[in-house]
C-alpha cells in the first residue's frame, strides 16, 4: 500500500498547497516540506522492510520488492500497476531527498503565487515518483506526461530573464517542444510494441512483464528501440538534443533547476535501464556503439561548452551534459562494474549537481546576478558558501572521496573491459572536468574582489541542506556499499538480459 | 609483536584529518594561537604516533615484512572489493617517517611563518588535509585507494598555491599544477584500468605477485608506461614538469612540504611501489631512467639563470628528483627511496630558510636584490650552507653526497654510462647554482636591510633538519631490504672508491667555479654574459626551455580556440533556426493571399498553364 501513496502524497499535498495560500503564505511551504519528508521516510521503510538482495531474489525474471496493481481500462489491458525494487526505491529516495532540497531553497526566493509554485512543483515531483514505479506502459507514459506540464509553469511564471537570454517564456516553450516531440515518439513506439505483443499473445496488454518477453524481427525490433532511445535521449540529454537543458536551467526558479539538474535527468537513465536494454536486447546491442560515441561526444561537447559560458548556471548545465555522458556510456556498455558505477553516478550527480544550482541559487539571491564576469573575489565577502561551492566543484571534478569519483571510476572501470577505446576516450575528459570546475571556483571566488562590501553568510536553513547533501556525497564516496546492495539484484538482472540476449 | 600499537596506524592519518575538520568549521573564528594548537598540534600527534609504530615495526617486525590493517571493504561488485586498507611494510614505513616528521618540522615554522596573514587557519586547514591525503597514499594497499590519495593531494596542492587567492596569477599558476598534475593522472586511471582487465585485481600485493608470470607482457609494459605517465605528471618531470615553477606561488613552507619534501616524490613512490612491474618491462623502466637524466639536466640549466630565490630551489627540486627517476632506471630502488629520504630534509631545510630569508627581507624574492645577509641573520647563512651543500653533495660531512654518489655508482656499475654521466654532469650543475645562490644572497654587498626571526617554532624546525642534512641524516638506513630488490650492481666494489673521489672532486669543482664567478664583487666574465649568444642561452634556460610555450601553442591555444567558436553552441545556432525558417515559409505563403483578384486570377492562370504543361510534357 505504500506504493500508490508515494505518488498521491505529493499529488495532494500540492493540491492542498494550492488552496491554504488564501490562508496563509507560510502554509503551503510547510506542506510541502511535510509531504516531501514523508515520501522519504517511506522510502526509507521501504529499504528497511525490504529485502533487496541478489541471493534472496529469484531466478529468471524480474523480482519486485512489492506490487500494487488495480484495474483501470481492462479492455486495452491498462491497469494501474506499480512495483518497485532496488532501482527504482534509490531514484524515489533521491527524488524525496532533492525534493526536500528544492522545497527549503525556494523558501525565500518564491514569494509570488506560492501556493501554485508549490503544486506544480510538487505535481512534477509526484510525476517523477509515477515514473519511477510504473510498471504498465500507459501509465508510465501517463506519468512521463504529468512530470512535464507543471516543470513548464515552474520555468514561465518563475523564472528569471537573463539579461543576454531569450527569456522565460522562450526556454520553457523549448523544453516543452523538445520534451513533448519526444513523448510523441514515446507514445508511438509503446502502441506499437503492445501491439506486436498483442498480436502475439492474443491478449492486448501494456504490462512491462508481458511486453518484455516479446518476440520481434530484427528490424522492427530496432525501429521500436529507437523510440524509446530516442524519447530517453532528449531527456537525458545526450547529443544533439540537448540545446533545451542550458535554456531551461538559466532561466529556471532554483527549485526547478535542482529538479531538472538532480531528478529529471535521471528518469531517462532510469528508462534506458529499466525499458530500453531489457525489451530490446538484440538491437541495444547493435545500437551500442553508438551510444556510447554519442556519450562520449556529449561529455567532451559538454565539458567545451561550460568553459565558455559566463552565466554560472549554464555553466552547471553544460557540465550536467558532460557527466550524463558518462552515465550512458556505462550503461551500454553493459558491465556489471560499470552497471553499479552508473547506480552511483546518478545519485552522486543528482546531488552534486542539485548542491551547486542551489549555490547559484544563493549567490543570485545576494548578487542579483549570475554573471561570472560581475563576480569574482566571493572567497572574502562571504561566509560558508565559497567552501561549498568548492566542494562541489571538487565533486563535479570527479575527486576521490565523492561519489562521484566512484561513480566514475566504475563506468570507466567497467566499461574499460568491453571497450577499451572507448573508456580511454571518455576518460580524457577528466582533464576538462577539472578545467572547467576550477574555471568556475576561480572566476567566481577567488581573484581581486570589486567591492569589498560584506555580503550576507548562508544562514541555518541554507547551511542545513548544504551539510545534508555534502555528507551524502561524501557517504557515497567511502561507503557506497549499502548502496550498491540495494541494486544489485536489478544490476544483475539487466546486465544479464542484456549481455545474453537469448532467443525468444 | 604487540597489536595493539601497531593497530595505532590509523590514527597517524586520523589526527591530521581531525585537524582538518575542525579549522574547516572554525571558519576562522579561533585566534591564530587556537589555530596553530590544532594544526601543529595534530601533526604532533601524528608524528608522535607514527614514532611509536616505527619502534615497534623495527623492534618486532611482522611476519613477513608487512603489517595490514584494514579499515572496512569500499564497495564489492562481483568480484571486484578494494577495501581501505593500510599496508605498512620498509618503504611505506620509510616514507610515513618522511612526511609526518619532516610534516611536523613543516606545520611547526609554518606557525611562525604564517603569523599575521590573513586565513591563517584556512592555511592550516589544508595543510592538514594534505598530511592525511599524503598518508592515504603511500599507506594505499591497493591503488584505488592509492589513487585517492594522489588526487586528494592534487587538490591540496591546488588550494595551497592559489593560498593568495586575490592576486589572479596565483590562481592560474594554481589550476595550471592542477590540471597538468590531472594530464598525469589520467594516464594513470588508464593505467589502472588495463592492470585491473589484466589481472582481476588493484591489490598491489596480488598485481606484484601475478605480473611475473603473466603472459601478456606488452598489455603490463604499456600499464606500466601509463603508470609512470602519472609519476612524472605528479613529480614534474618532462614532459610534465611546466607546473613546479608556478607552484612557487604558495607560501614557502607550502613549497617546503608539497612542492619539495613530500608530494613531488610521490611518483617516485609509486614506481618503486611497482617495481616488479617495471622490472618485466625492461623498455620502460629504462625510459624512466632517461626522464630522470633529462630532467635533471634540463632544470640543472634553468636553476642557474633564475633570478627568484624560490624558483632556483623548485627547478633544483625538480633535477633532484630526476636523480631519484634515474635511479629508478638503473635498478637502484633502495638508492632512490635513500634520496628521497636525504632530499626531504636537505630541500626542506633549504625552501624553510629560504622562507626566513623572504620574511627577512620583508618579502622579496629576487635574489640581485639582496647580498650580504650573512652577518645579519647568520644562523639562515649556516642552514643555507650546510643544505646547499647537502644538495650540492659536497663530500662525506653532507647526507646529499651518501645518497646521490650512491646513485651514481650505481648507475656506472650497472653499465648505463650515458646515464651516469648526465649524472655526473648534473653534479656539477647542481653545486653550480647551488653557491651561486648562496654567494649572490649572503655575500657581495648589502642591498636590504634584515631582521632576523626567533622562537623556538622558528629556530627549532631549521636546527634539527640542519643536523638531519649533515652526514647525521645519511646515517638513518631506510629498512628497505626485502621490499625492494637490491640492484644488480650493489655487490660489485671494484672501482666504487675512485667514483666516490670523482664525484667528491666535481661537486667541489663547482663550488670552485660558483665562487669565482660570483664572489667577487667585480664579476669576471659580465663581457661574455652579456653576448648575444649568452644571453639567448639565458632566455632559454630562464624559461625552462621554452616548454610554456610550446603547449601554450600546442594544447592551450586550440582549446580556448575551440571554447571560443563554439561558444554559442552551434547545434543549437541549428536548432534556434527552425522557428526562423518557418516563419519564412510562412511570410511567403501568407504574401500570396493579398485580396487581389487580378493577383489571383494571374496564379490560377499561370498554375493551370503549368498543370498543361507537365501533362503535356510527361
Amino acid at each position: 500500500m505504500i506504493l500508490p501513496l508515494l505518488i498521491f502524497i505529493p499529488l495532494l499535498g500540492g493540491l492542498l498547497c494550492w488552496q491554504v495560500e488564501r490562508m496563509s503564505r507560510a502554509a503551503p511551504r510547510w506542506i510541502a516540506l511535510l509531504s516531501m519528508l514523508l515520501v522519504t521516510a517511506l522510502g526509507v521503510q521501504l529499504v528497511l522492510q525490504g529485502d533487496y538482495s541478489l541471493a534472496t531474489a529469484t531466478g529468471g525474471g524480474a523480482h519486485w520488492q512489492s506490487e500494487y496493481r488495480l484495474h483501470w481500462i481492462p479492455a486495452l489491458g491498462i491497469s494501474f500497476h506499480l512495483g518497485i525494487d532496488g532501482l527504482s526505491l534509490l531514484m524515489v529516495l533521491l527524488t524525496g531527498g532533492l525534493g526536500v532540497a528544492a522545497i527549503l531553497c525556494s523558501w525565500r526566493e518564491i514569494q509570488k503565487n506560492v501556493g501554485f509554485f508549490y503544486l506544480n512543483l510538487l505535481w512534477n515531483l509526484g510525476g517523477v515518483i509515477g515514473v519511477f514505479l510504473a510498471l504498465d506502459m500507459f501509465l508510465f507514459f501517463f506519468f512521463w506526461e504529468v512530470m512535464l506540464v507543471p516543470m513548464y509553469f515552474l520555468i514561465a511564471l518563475w523564472g528569471h530573464n537573463a539579461p543576454d537570454g531569450k527569456g522565460r517564456i522562450h526556454a520553457a516553450n523549448k523544453f516543452f517542444i523538445f520534451t513533448q516531440a519526444s513523448g510523441l515518439l514515446l507514445l508511438i513506439a509503446i502502441v506499437a510494441l503492445v501491439l506486436i505483443a498483442a498480436h502475439q499473445n492474443g491478449v492486448i496488454s501494456f504490462d512491462y512483464d508481458v511486453l518484455r518477453h516479446t518476440r520481434m524481427s530484427p528490424n522492427v525490433e530496432y525501429l521500436v528501440m529507437l523510440g524509446f532511445f530516442i524519447a530517453f535521449a532528449v531527456k537525458m540529454p545526450v547529443l544533439p538534443f540537448h540545446s533545451w537543458l542550458p535554456d531551461a536551467h538559466a532561466q529556471a526558479p532554483t527549485a526547478g533547476s535542482v529538479d531538472l539538474a538532480g531528478i529529471l535527468l535521471k528518469t531517462a537513465a532510469y528508462g534506458l535501464l529499466r525499458f530500453a536494454l531489457p525489451i530490446f536486447p538484440h538491437a541495444s546491442q547493435e545500437f551500442a556503439p553508438v551510444a556510447m560515441w554519442l556519450g562520449v561526444t556529449g561529455i567532451f561537447y559538454g565539458a567545451v561548452l561550460a568553459c565558455a559560458q559566463t552565466d554560472i548556471k549554464r555553466l552547471v548545465a553544460y557540465t550536467s551534459i558532460s557527466h550524463m555522458g558518462f552515465v550512458l556510456v556505462g550503461i551500454y556498455s553493459g558491465n556489471m562494474i560499470a552497471l553499479q558505477g552508473v547506480v552511483i553516478q546518478m545519485l552522486a550527480h543528482g546531488i552534486s549537481a542539485g548542491g551547486l544550482f542551489i549555490l547559484c541559487g544563493e549567490i543570485y539571491e545576494r548578487l542579483h546576478t549570475r554573471d561570472l564576469r560581475q563576480m569574482g573575489g566571493l572567497w572574502s565577502r562571504m561566509t560558508w558558501l565559497p567552501a561549498f561551492a568548492l566542494f562541489f566543484a571538487a565533486a563535479s571534478l570527479g575527486l576521490p572521496g565523492t561519489g562521484n569519483f566512484v561513480g566514475e571510476f566504475l563506468i570507466l572501470l567497467g566499461a574499460f573491459k568491453v571497450v577499451p577505446v572507448v573508456a580511454t576516450v571518455a576518460t580524457g575528459a577528466l582533464i576538462l572536468a577539472a578545467v572547467y570546475s576550477l574555471l568556475l571556483v576561480q572566476k567566481a571566488f577567488f581573484g581581486p574582489s570589486r567591492s569589498e562590501e560584506a555580503l550576507e553568510g548562508l544562514n541555518l536553513r541554507e547551511r542545513g541542506i548544504m551539510l545534508v547533501l555534502v555528507v551524502s556525497l561524501l557517504v557515497l564516496g567511502v561507503y557506497p556499499q549499502p548502496v550498491l546492495d540495494l541494486s544489485e539484484a536489478i544490476m544483475f538482472y539487466t546486465q544479464h538480459w542484456y549481455a545474453v540476449p537469448v532467443l525468444k | 609483536m604487540s597489536d595493539s600499537l601497531m593497530s595505532m596506524l590509523f590514527l597517524t592519518f586520523v589526527f591530521p584529518l581531525a585537524g582538518f575538520v575542525l579549522l574547516a568549521f572554525s571558519r576562522g573564528r579561533f585566534s591564530e594561537n587556537m589555530s596553530a594548537l590544532i594544526g601543529v598540534g595534530s601533526m604532533g600527534l601524528s608524528a608522535a604516533t607514527t614514532a611509536l609504530v616505527m619502534r615497534e615495526f623495527l623492534a618486532n617486525p611482522p611476519a613477513d615484512g608487512v603489517y595490514t590493517q584494514v579499515l572496512w571493504t569500499w564497495l564489492r561488485i562481483e568480484n571486484f572489493s578494494p577495501r581501505f586498507a593500510l599496508h605498512l611494510d620498509g618503504l611505506s614505513l620509510t616514507m610515513l617517517g618522511i612526511v609526518t616528521g619532516v610534516g611536523f618540522l613543516i606545520h611547526l615554522f609554518a606557525s611562525w611563518y604564517m603569523r599575521g596573514e590573513e586565513g591563517y587557519s584556512r592555511f592550516f586547514a589544508y595543510m592538514n588535509l594534505f598530511v592525511a591525503s599524503m598518508l592515504y597514499l603511500v599507506l594505499a594497499d591497493n591503488l584505488l585507494f592509492l589513487y585517492c590519495g594522489w588526487e586528494g593531494v592534487g587538490l591540496c596542492s591546488y588550494l595551497l598555491i592559489g593560498f593568495y587567492y586575490k592576486h589572479s596569477a596565483n590562481g592560474h599558476a594554481a589550476m595550471k599544477a592542477f590540471i597538468i598534475t590531472r594530464v598525469g593522472d589520467v594516464f594513470m586511471a588508464v593505467g589502472l584500468f588495463i592492470l585491473f582487465r589484466e589481472l582481476g585485481t588493484l591489490d598491489i600485493r596480488n598485481i606484484l605477485q601475478a605480473v611475473p608470470s603473466h603472459a601478456n607482457h606488452d598489455a603490463l609494459a604499456l600499464a606500466a608506461l601509463l603508470l609512470l605517465g602519472g609519476a612524472v605528471g605528479k613529480s614534474a618531470q618532462l614532459p610534465l614538469q611546466t607546473w613546479l615553477a608556478d607552484a612557487m606561488a604558495g607560501p614557502t613552507p607550502v613549497s617546503a612540504l608539497i612542492h619539495a619534501a613530500t608530494m613531488v616524490t610521490a611518483g617516485v613512490y609509486l614506481v618503486a611501489r611497482m617495481h616488479t612491474l617495471f622490472e618485466v618491462s625492461p623498455g620502460v623502466l629504462y625510459l624512466v631512467g632517461v626522464v630522470g637524466a633529462i630532467t635533471l639536466l634540463m632544470a640543472g640549466f634553468s636553476a642557474l639563470v633564475q633570478t627568484d630565490i624560490k624558483r632556483v630551489l623548485a627547478y633544483s627540486t625538480m633535477s633532484q628528483i630526476g636523480y631519484m627517476f634515474l635511479a629508478l632506471g638503473v635498478g637502484a630502488w633502495q638508492a632512490a627511496i635513500f634520496h628521497l629520504m636525504t632530499h626531504a630534509f636537505f630541500k626542506a631545510l633549504l625552501f624553510l630558510s629560504a622562507g626566513a630569508v623572504i620574511i627577512a627581507c620583508h618579502h622579496e624574492q629576487d635574489i640581485f636584490k639582496m647580498g650580504g645577509l650573512w652577518k645579519k641573520i647568520p644562523f639562515i647563512y649556516l642552514c643555507f650552507i650546510v643544505g646547499g651543500s647537502a644538495l650540492a653533495a659536497f663530500p662525506f660531512v653532507t647526507a646529499g653526497f651518501y645518497s646521490k654518489d650512491e646513485i651514481l655508482w650505481l648507475a656506472y656499475a650497472g653499465g648505463n654510462a650515458s646515464l651516469f654521466y648526465a649524472g655526473l654532469f648534473g653534479a656539477l650543475l647542481t653545486s653550480l647554482y647551488t653557491f651561486r645562490l648562496i654567494f649572490l644572497v649572503f655575500h657581495g654587498e648589502a642591498k636590504t636591510d634584515a631582521h632576523a626571526g626567533h622562537g623556538v617554532s622558528y629556530g627549532l624546525p631549521l636546527a634539527v633538519l640542519l643536523v638531519l642534512s649533515t652526514a647525521v641524516g645519511a646515517m638513518i638506513h631506510p629498512p628497505l631490504a626485502g621490499v625492494l630488490p637490491e640492484s644488480p650492481a650493489s655487490h660489485l666494489e671494484e672501482g666504487k672508491h675512485t667514483l666516490e673521489m670523482l664525484s667528491a672532486g666535481v661537486a667541489i669543482f663547482g663550488i670552485v667555479v660558483a665562487a669565482i664567478l660570483f664572489l667577487p664583487a667585480n664579476k669576471p666574465l659580465q663581457g661574455f654574459f652579456s653576448t648575444r649568444f649568452a644571453h639567448g642561452f639565458r632566455c632559454l634556460w630562464k624559461y625552462a626551455w621554452g616548454f610554456d610555450a610550446l603547449y601554450n601553442v600546442l594544447f592551450v591555444k586550440p582549446y580556448l580556440y575551440l571554447v571560443h567558436i563554439n561558444r554559442r553552441d552551434l547545434i543549437d545556432v541549428v536548432i534556434e533556426s527552425i522557428p526562423g525558417v518557418m516563419r519564412a515559409g510562412h511570410d511567403a505563403l501568407s504574401a500570396t493571399e493579398n485580396g487581389r483578384v487580378r493577383w489571383y486570377a494571374a496564379a490560377m492562370v499561370s498554375g493551370a498553364a503549368a498543370v498543361l504543361v507537365v501533362v503535356l510534357w510527361f
